[in-house]
Parts: structure tokens; C-alpha cells; sequence
């Protein structure tokens, strides 16, 4: 992706490369070990148009890394190879079974007089290793929430069935890679909870409980509302990638068709349907559709002893979205379909309106929305809730920041200066820009404040954050 | 008279019966009148003699026994003192109206009565030292019969040719006032007029402290096919109104009770008996018309067999006797039953809500709910819950106004502030928690999720109504939760708060820390919202070693100069991180020096050991010494 930098030199444009994706490969070493036959340690290679060879070799280096950077430390091994042009980083999810990212450094090509070919220069500093290294992990849960484990493929059809999946998988899901708005969010992998009053929460636990109880298959259900997370019966780290596929890739390829106009064809069916505003986003578009089928996503949640795989059934009214999970083992049918929409279209519809009101009356009492002065992520590793001022609504395609990546740098470096030591700890640091960026953490929260005070003295910022913490974390317990 | 019934038993010649004292009288004659008077709750019997003046129609005490009244002919009633000291020979009072006779009197207190003649009433008071009665009122009117609600104090007099114009009368100590009238609609209305009202079918009853006037309306070919009840309200003030219609869905011969603010209407052929509850609202019906609450029953008996039920005499509101028989019965409703003839178990809930003894009836039948296995529980377990609860908050809100009224004290004009009564109907958490909510959650075999679906659905119904949850339920849904390993749905109750902030709760998930670890955090922003747990928010991070920590919260919050140093200093000890104890140790020195001017350790503070071994690691110039002025 190219960006246009606000850097101008001497009248000619230099231009500036962001991060982006060489390589991405999936092997087993163990695979493929007789001389010649290399190749089949090769599960995965993107981009697939790669001669042959060069695969094997780029493996192969990677497998030898690997192998002797293990001799230093064989309880940890290597994670990433830094390199002028690009950073390598190595996952092994399952035991023998590597992930390897290649990404290119960002860089900046300076144009040079006289028809000299440009100078490129790597900024091979920019890139932090938690971050990228949590993009390769999230991968890998990605692919396990929809196919289960690699080994779990390997018994189920053998290798052909794992390369064919992997191929099926991550040919998509790459695409939707975007590395160079990759940052602090993705080493949390947080879960924004939407923020709800205690009476109207209830009434959602109620309605999930009812349609439980009268939906006896469901075996687990999640609720959100604006792309927030309300209520989770799935254990958290299932919940917590769940959570990142519904709203980084199912939610955004459904944008409302409420508020679409009455003749888009956006919303076929919820003309037909004058009760309530419930449809299916996951399984048949239309239900009254007599070709309708009714095949839902599977996905693989984690159990005390293992996996179990279930339909994963997303159903939305206006911005409430139940998520329901059956046993994959039982078959949907349109009767059951047609049960549940009748059943829990009204109802949905109902709480969405009535949290939607609840939500305007706080933001009335609480106040016109002010601009916060201060721009903030705040992340609990145990609950996993994130809160970020900094970040725009999410979109399809890109992960909008509203600082410069400078700055989402320093937050990076912070949180890994942080994840170094388990004491609370506190660090200020003045930017080059004038902006004072503030680390704090307590316990499992972390909280990272930009302020722009130009001449603001550490005291005076000190202060600052401990009045935003006054007011933004007043219920929480947060050592000053 | 119907206030009295015969029997000819053995030599009892007359058995006469007065509602107001629920007394019945066995009168002997031949020679003396030999009387005995017994009363439901009276031990013994009253055994006495009368003359023998003729045979008597209508015998009753005054309230309290303090004076019996005996009529004996059409025209006079007699009077003897029961009154010890008062002179005991007997006393007459003829009526006052020329021509009239007297059908019959009532007495309205210890010392008032009323004459009910055929042309009017006279209203007197006995003066039992005199052996004389005073005319306190009269009134002329035509009557034909009439009747008498002693709680009320309010007699009906039917008038008119056809006796369809009632004309009420209420008495309050010395006083008669006048009620405005009203007429009883006739099925068919007779040509020429005549008698058609029999005083067999009216009736009066309290219903839910309203007076009303019942009158069972029999069918007629061209009207309704089957007979029915109607209720004319009678109020104090104001006309008396037709309010509700009860419909018996037969014909026959019926006789009215009062039980427990419930209608009974017994069915002499198939000797069952209807039960209607007048604040039970029919959907499916007009506003005020009744079906049955409950399939017809017969009556349970009680002790004995029921025998012949023709030969009974029903009174208001809750009596039966049978004279042949020598019986007097209180009619009860049995609530147990009711839980299986009601398959609305909303409406079940409604109509036990209104009962007396409902208490454990409620409770079992929501313990009925949790039990079977059928889908579709939910919604009634929350209809259910969110009616208990209602009548619960209306009861607290009661109890609190009654507090607050009594706190600010007694206000000019006002009178005092009644105490609520607590009725049976008020099932409060503890109830719920005893009968219901402990067993069930112990019962095996229950899924867990139907139990928290339970839980959170009373917190839910409590809530909603306001009501403050008590610990007890927060420690049952934990308790569940904590069982089944469902941390991370504990972890999003309390993140959302539907469980209450408190320091027990929070002591709770203080000892959750070693099986579930966030539970620590949690405790720790729950005691820091409590904004009154900051001693314990320091004994908690001491514990975990967290000393400085420690040190910066009490700061935060302004309590440093309070804190004892012996316990940080203690605890920074511990950490063996001597880095840790010179600073803590120095930080009391400060202290010290600030609040007293003066860096030592009080003796009260127990610090010497801490002292001598600040001293052994740092040596003596690291102390602060005391600053010279």
C-alpha cells in the first residue's frame, strides 16, 4: 500500500512504503525428510506462484533458523529474524507444525536527480515484534475456530485433507490481512463490552436463558449489540476469536440493510416481514425461499476434553446479533429455522429498540458527547476488555487510527517494555512531536494516554492522567 | 325468622342462631324456658331459665352478652340484664308504630337495638339500670323482610310490592343513618305485581372490605338459561352500583357463602360447590363477569360424614348448620388442591395472592414450577416470580413510608401512622431462598443452566421491582456458578453488576482467587467502589506482598497518617527485598517527623524490632536523625 508521506524533500516526493506481506508458510519438518523430496514438508506457501525451489529453500532457512537458534534456549524458541528488508516470524502452534510470516520492512524510496534510480531506505526499526508475532497467532486461531487443529485434519483425511484445507482457508483469509494497520490492538486481541445498565442486561441474560430453554439445541449463545460484546457463553479465549471474526469480517460484509432504502436490495426480506427486524446473517438469506438452504459455518470451540464443533448460527435485529451454537452432529432444518426466527425475531427486536433507547437516555444524562482530550487504549488482560480512543470504527478493510503511527509505535514499544517485567510499572515519554505518551500498569490493566500538551512538564502530565483516571476509571481499582 | 332454624331433637324444642355472635341457642320449653347459649369459641356452655311467656321467635345477646333480647309475640320484645349487679327480672319494650308488628330486631352494640317492623324501624338504646329502653330514631317505610350484616352494622329493608327496592340503613354508635336506595333487577317482572324478591336470595358480605349485596338470581325461560350471582356494591357513601356477575353455568337451588374473600355458591342437586374470586380478571369475558375460578367440588368434610346436605342453614359468611344433626361449621377454602385444578399458573398466583394462608402454597407451587422437565418453564417461572415480587415491593414501600412517618414524628391532624400488616401473600427473599431456591438448587439431575437461568431470573423480577438483592442470593448463584467451573460467566455478572457491590461479596471472591485468578481483580474493584473497604484493600495487597502498592493506595486516598507503620514495615520485612524496607521504613520516618516533628517511632507503634533491624542492615547514620532547632 502506498501512502503519501507529509515529509517533502527539496520539491520532489519521496514515498513511503508501509509493511506488507512477502510470504506466508505453513510446514512440517518431519514430513518430506528423505533427500529429494522436500517439497512435501510444504503445507502452505503464498504467495502460491513461487517457483518450487525457491520454496523449498526459503523452508528449509527458516527450518535451520529454527533448529539452531534452539540450541541457545530449547524451552523458547526462536520467534522472529530480523533482516534490512523484511522480518521473519515463526509460530509453532502444534507440535512440528510451523507458521511463518515474511513481511517487508516499511520504507521510504528517495527519488534521486538525474535519472538515478531511486534510493530506498529500509526502516527496519518500525516494526515490533509482539505485534506482527500476534497477527501470526491470530492466524493460526482464525483457522482453528473454522477447520479445528492441524492434527485434528491429519487424522480426519491426511495430509491432502490439512493442504486442502489450509489452501482453502488462508487463501481468503490473507487477502483480508492488512499488516500495515496492525498495532497494540492486535497484541491484546481485546473485546469491546458494550456498555450496558444493569436492569437491561438482565433482560438480555433473560431472553438468552428462554431461548435456550426453548431452543434445546442451542448449546451456547453470545450477544452483542454495535459490534460489542454483551453476553458470552462460550469460554472466553473462544469468544475472544469468535469475537474478532464477527466483527472484523461477518459483521462489515452486512452492513444494515435497515437503513438501506426501502427498494435496496438490501432487504428483500424484511419487507415480507412486518413483525420484527430479525434475519439470518449466517445460513439460508430468505427464509421463505423453498431452494433456501439451511448450511451454517462450523466452528471448533475448545471443551474440558478436547473440541467440539458446532453451527454457528448469527442472527440480527437492527444492531442487537445473537449468536447461536449447535452441535454440529445435529442437522438444521428449515423447521428449526423457522422456530427460531419466529421465536426470537420479535423478542430481539425488542431489546435491540429497548437497548437502543437505554443508550440514549445515558449519552443525554451523561452529556453531549465531548471530544475526550485525551486519546486512550485501555486493555484488561482478565476480562480481555479493550477501550480505545484512538481507534475508529472498525471497517471492512482497514483499522483507522486517529494518531500517527509514530506515536501507535511508542505504544508498541511500551507494552512490550511492560509484558518484560510483572511489577506495576509507569512510563512517561515525550514524543518528537510534542505529545507526551503515558504507560501505565496495574495489576493485569494496562493504559496508554497520548496527550497533546505541548509544554506541559511531567508533573503536569502526571497529574493529567491521574485525573483521567479519576473520571474514566473511577470503578475500577487502578494504583496511581 | 331466618335467623333462627328448629330441629326437633330429643327435647330441644328450638334452635336459634345469631350471626352477629355466632351464637346458637337451644331453647326448651314446657314449664321454664331452659336456654343454653354456646358460641364457636366459647369452653363451656351458657345454661339459664326464663319464664315461660310464650314461645319465643327470636332470641340474642347484645355484644358482649351483656343483655338478652327475646321476642315473643308480634308486638313487644323482652329484655333480661346479664350484667352481674344489675337486677335480673325482665324488662319489655313494646313498638312504638300503631298496627305494626314487629318482624324482628338487631342489636347494633352492647346496648342499641334495632326493631324491624312491618311499617318502619325504631332504633333504641337499653338503659339496663333503669330496666327501660330510650328512642334514639324511627323511620317509616313498608317493609316486607329484611336483613342484617352485623360487621357492617348496615340492615337492608326490602320495600316496595315486589320487595325489589332495598333500602339500607347504617348504625354507628347511637346514630342511624339513611343509605340512598336502589332496586334489584327482576328476571321477569310479574303482572300484577306482587312479592317477588325473597329474602332466601339476597345476601350481604364484606368482599376485600367493600359491603356487598348479593343476590342470586335464579334462571327464567326468556332470560338466562342458568342462574347467577349478582353483586350490587354497597358503598358508605354514594349508590350502590351492580358490579360484577358470577355465573353458576346450571340451575337448581344454591345457598351463598363468604370464604376468604371468595364467593361460594353451593349447588344443593349435585352437591358441589363453585368458588369465585371477584378480582380475577376473565379475558375472554366481559368486564365483570365471573366464571368459576375452579371446577365445581363438593366439600371436604370434616371430621364426620357428610350426611344429608337438604336439612342445612347457611349463614354469612362462613357458616353451616345443621340443626338435625346439632352442627355448626365454618366453611375454609383448602388452598393445596387449588394447584392442580389451575393450570394458568399466573392466575393460580393471582388467586393465592388474595388468600389468607397462601404462604406455602406459593412456595410449593413455585417449587412445582422448577420441578418436570417440560420446555417453556421460563416465562412462567418469570411471570410467576415478577407477581410475588410485586406484592413484596408494595409491602417494603409500605414498611418504609410507615418508618419514615414514624421518624419524623407525629404531624397535626394526621393520625399516627398505621404499622402494614404483614399478610401471608408477602413471600420475601428469604422465603424464596429456604422453600425454593436452596432446594431446588440442590436437587440432582437439574441442569446447572436451567439453575443460574433460575437465579438470575428472581434477581432479574427483583430488580425490576427495585427491590435490594439480598447476599444470600449472590452467594447461591456464585455458589452454582463456582460448582459447574462457569467462572467467565461469574466474571461478566460482576462485570456487569448485576451482583451487587458489598464487602461480603467481595470477601467471597477474595477466597475464589486460588481456583479462578482474576477473582483477585475483581475483588479488589469491587472493595475500591465500596469507597469504605480501604483498610481492607490495604491488608489485601500487604498479603500479596504488594507493599508499596499498599503504601501508594492509603496515600491516595489520605490515609497514611493513620495507618500503623508496624504493619507495612512487617510486611516489607517479609518480602526479604531490603531495597523495599529501607524505603518503607524511611517513608515513616517522614511521616513521623511531619506529624509529630520528630522521625522516632512512638512506643505505641511496636516498632523497636524493625528499628534495631533497620539498624543491623543500613547501620545507625542511615536513620534519620531528630532534627535540632
Amino acid at each position: 500500500m502506498l501512502m503519501i508521506s507529509p515529509r517533502m524533500a527539496s520539491g520532489m516526493q519521496e514515498k513511503q512504503y508501509t509493511p506488507s506481506l512477502l510470504n506466508f508458510f505453513v510446514y512440517n519438518p518431519t514430513f518430506g525428510q528423505k533427500e529429494g523430496e522436500e517439497e512435501k514438508k510444504i503445507l502452505f506457501y503464498h504467495p502460491s506462484d513461487v517457483e518450487k525451489n525457491e520454496k523449498i529453500r526459503n523452508v528449509g532457512l527458516c527450518e535451520a533458523i529454527v533448529q539452531f537458534t534452539r540450541t541457545f534456549c530449547p524451552t523458547k524458541p526462536a520467534k522472529s529474524l530480523h533482516t534490512q528488508k523484511n522480518r521473519q516470524f515463526f509460530f509453532e502452534p502444534e507440535d512440528n507444525f510451523w507458521i511463518v510470516m515474511v513481511v517487508r520492512n516499511p520504507m521510504i524510496e528517495k527519488p534521486n536527480k538525474d535519472g538515478k534510480p531511486p534510493t530506498v531506505e529500509y526502516q527496519e526499526e518500525e516494526i515490533i515484534d509482539t505485534v506482527y508475532g500476534a497477527v501470526v497467532k491470530q492466524c493460526y486461531s482464525m483457522y482453528k475456530l473454522f477447520n479445528g487443529t492441524f492434527g485434528r485434519q491429519m487424522e480426519a483425511g491426511g495430509v491432502e485433507l490439512l493442504i486442502q484445507k489450509l489452501e482453502k482457508f488462508f487463501y481468503r483469509y490473507l487477502q483480508t490481512l492488512h499488516l500495515q494497520s496492525c498495532d497494540l490492538l492486535d497484541v491484546f486481541g481485546g473485546i469491546s463490552f458494550f456498555p450496558l445498565d444493569k436492569m437491561t442486561y438482565l433482560k438480555i441474560q433473560s431472553f438468552v436463558n428462554r431461548v435456550e430453554e426453548s431452543l434445546s439445541l442451542i448449546k451456547y449463545t453470545a450477544f452483542l449489540y454495535n459490534d460489542q460484546l454483551i453476553w458470552s457463553g462460550l469460554e472466553q479465549d473462544d469468544m475472544r476469536i469468535l469475537y474478532k471474526y464477527l466483527t472484523t469480517s461477518l459483521f462489515p460484509r452486512h452492513s444494515e440493510p435497515e437503513l438501506a432504502g426501502r427498494d435496496s436490495p438490501l432487504r428483500p426480506e424484511v419487507a415480507g416481514n412486518l413483525l420484527h427486524y430479525g434475519r439470518f446473517l449466517t445460513g439460508p438469506t430468505n427464509l421463505k425461499d423453498p431452494e433456501a438452504k439451511f448450511r451454517f459455518p462450523k466452528i471448533f470451540v475448545s471443551t474440558e476434553d478436547g473440541y467440539e464443533e458446532l453451527h454457528l448460527i448469527v442472527y440480527k435485529a437492527m444492531s442487537a446479533a445473537a449468536c447461536f451454537m449447535i452441535s454440529a452432529s445435529v442437522e438444521l432444518t428449515r423447521d428449526f429455522c423457522e422456530q427460531l426466527d419466529g421465536l426470537v425475531g420479535p423478542q430481539l427486536t425488542l431489546l435491540a429498540s429497548d437497548i437502543c433507547e437505554q443508550f440514549t437516555v445515558n449519552r443525554r444524562i451523561s452529556g453531549p458527547e465531548k471530544e475526550p482530550q485525551f486519546k486512550f487504549i485501555y486493555f484488561n488482560h482478565m476480562n480481555l476488555a479493550e477501550k480505545s480512543t484512538i481507534h475508529m470504527r472498525k471497517t471492512a478493510s482497514v483499522c483507522l487510527t486517529s494518531v500517527h503511527p509514530d506515536l501507535m509505535k511508542i505504544l508498541g514499544d511500551i507494552n512490550c517494555d511492560f509484558a518484560r517485567v510483572d511489577e506495576d510499572e509507569e512510563i512517561i515519554v515525550k514524543a518528537m512531536t510534542d505529545y507526551w505518551v503515558v504507560g501505565k500498569k496495574s495489576d493485569q490493566r494496562e493504559l496508554y494516554v497520548i496527550l497533546n500538551q505541548k509544554n506541559a512538564n511531567l508533573i503536569e502530565v502526571n497529574e493529567e492522567v491521574k485525573r483521567l483516571c479519576a473520571t474514566q476509571f473511577n470503578n475500577i481499582f487502578f494504583l496511581d | 325468622r331466618n335467623k333462627t332454624t328448629s330441629g326437633r331433637e330429643h327435647d330441644v324444642n328450638n334452635v336459634f342462631f345469631d350471626e352477629a355472635n355466632k351464637q346458637v341457642f337451644a331453647v326448651r320449653s314446657g314449664g321454664a324456658t331452659g336456654v343454653v347459649v354456646k358460641g364457636p369459641d366459647d369452653k363451656s356452655s351458657v345454661a339459664f331459665r326464663m319464664d315461660d311467656r310464650g314461645e319465643v321467635k327470636c332470641i340474642k345477646f347484645s355484644i358482649g352478652n351483656k343483655i338478652l333480647a327475646v321476642q315473643r309475640t308480634l308486638k313487644s320484645v323482652d329484655f333480661i340484664n346479664f350484667i352481674p349487679d344489675y337486677p335480673h327480672t325482665e324488662f319489655t319494650q313494646e313498638c312504638k308504630t300503631k298496627n305494626a308488628s314487629v318482624l324482628g330486631f338487631c342489636w347494633t352494640s352492647w346496648n342499641e337495638l334495632v326493631f324491624i317492623t312491618d311499617q318502619g324501624i325504631e332504633f333504641y338504646q337499653v338503659l339496663p339500670d333503669k330496666r327501660s329502653l330510650k328512642q334514639l330514631k324511627s323511620q317509616s317505610i313498608n317493609v316486607n323482610w329484611y336483613q342484617f350484616c352485623p360487621e357492617t352494622a348496615v340492615l337492608l329493608l326490602s320495600t316496595t310490592v315486589q320487595g325489589n327496592v332495598l333500602q339500607p340503613f347504617a348504625f354507628k354508635s347511637g346514630t342511624m343513618s339513611k343509605m340512598s336506595k336502589f332496586e334489584i333487577e327482576l328476571p321477569v317482572v310479574p303482572k300484577p305485581a306482587k312479592l317477588s324478591l325473597s329474602e332466601r336470595d339476597i345476601a350481604m358480605a364484606t368482599i376485600y372490605g367493600q359491603m356487598f349485596v348479593m343476590y342470586l338470581k335464579h334462571h327464567s325461560r326468556t332470560n338466562s338459561p342458568t342462574a347467577e350471582v349478582v353483586l350490587y356494591h354497597l358503598p358508605r357513601e354514594g349508590v350502590c352500583k351492580k358490579t360484577h356477575v358470577l355465573k353458576l353455568n346450571t340451575t337448581g337451588k344454591f345457598a351463598l357463602n363468604i370464604v376468604d374473600n371468595l364467593v361460594v355458591v353451593h349447588h344443593q342437586s349435585s352437591q358441589t360447590s363453585l368458588i369465585f374470586d371477584i378480582k380475577l380478571k376473565e379475558p375472554d369475558c366481559a368486564v365483570n363477569t365471573h366464571q368459576p375460578v375452579l371446577p365445581a367440588r363438593s366439600i371436604h368434610p370434616y371430621r364426620i360424614p357428610l350426611a344429608d346436605s337438604s336439612s342445612w342453614s347457611v349463614f354469612q359468611p362462613d357458616i353451616i348448620i345443621s340443626a338435625s344433626e346439632g352442627y355448626l361449621w365454618y366453611l375454609q377454602v383448602k388452598l393445596p388442591p387449588t394447584v392442580n385444578l389451575l393450570q394458568d399458573k399466573g392466575k393460580l398466583m393471582d388467586f393465592l395472592l388474595r388468600r389468607r394462608e397462601c404462604k406455602m402454597v406459593i412456595l410449593s407451587v413455585c417449587s412445582q414450577i422448577l420441578q418436570g422437565g417440560e420446555k417453556g418453564r421460563l416465562p412462567i417461572v418469570a411471570t410467576v416470580f415478577d407477581k410475588l415480587n410485586q406484592v413484596y415491593k408494595e409491602y417494603l414501600e409500605a414498611e418504609q413510608s410507615y418508618t419514615a412517618a414514624v421518624e419524623s414524628g407525629p404531624s397535626r391532624g394526621s393520625a399516627a401512622p398505621k404499622r402494614p400488616v404483614r399478610t401471608q401473600a408477602v413471600v420475601d427473599q428469604s422465603d424464596m431462598y429456604t422453600h425454593v431456591l436452596s432446594p431446588f438448587t440442590e436437587r440432582k439431575g437439574v441442569s446447572h443452566k436451567f439453575i443460574i437461568a433460575v437465579l438470575m431470573e428472581y434477581i432479574r423480577s427483583l430488580n425490576q421491582f427495585q427491590i435490594t438483592v439480598q447476599h444470600f442470593l449472590y452467594e447461591l448463584v456464585i455458589k452454582t456458578l463456582v460448582q459447574h467451573g462457569r467462572f467467565y460467566m461469574l466474571h461478566q455478572f460482576l462485570q456487569y453488576h448485576v451482583l451487587s457491590d458489598s464487602k461480603p461479596l467481595a470477601c467471597l471472591l477474595l477466597s475464589l482467587e486460588s481456583t479462578y485468578a482474576p477473582a483477585h481483580q475483581l475483588s479488589l474493584d469491587m472493595l475500591k467502589r465500596l469507597s469504605t473497604a480501604n483498610d481492607e484493600i490495604v491488608e489485601v495487597l500487604l498479603s500479596k506482598q504488594q507493599v508499596l502498592g499498599a503504601l501508594r493506595f492509603i496515600r491516595s486516598v489520605g490515609g497514611h497518617d493513620n495507618v500503623s507503620s508496624r504493619k507495612f514495615l512487617d510486611a516489607a520485612r517479609q518480602t526479604g527485598d531490603q531495597m523495599l524496607f529501607y524505603t518503607v521504613f524511611r517513608s515513616f520516618q517522614q511521616r513521623n517527623q511531619r506529624l509529630r516533628g520528630s522521625p522516632g517511632f512512638n512506643p505505641g507503634e511496636h516498632c523497636e524490632e524493625h528499628v534495631v533491624h533497620f539498624k543491623q542492615l543500613f547501620g545507625d547514620q542511615a536513620l534519620i536523625k531528630p532534627s535540632t532547632v
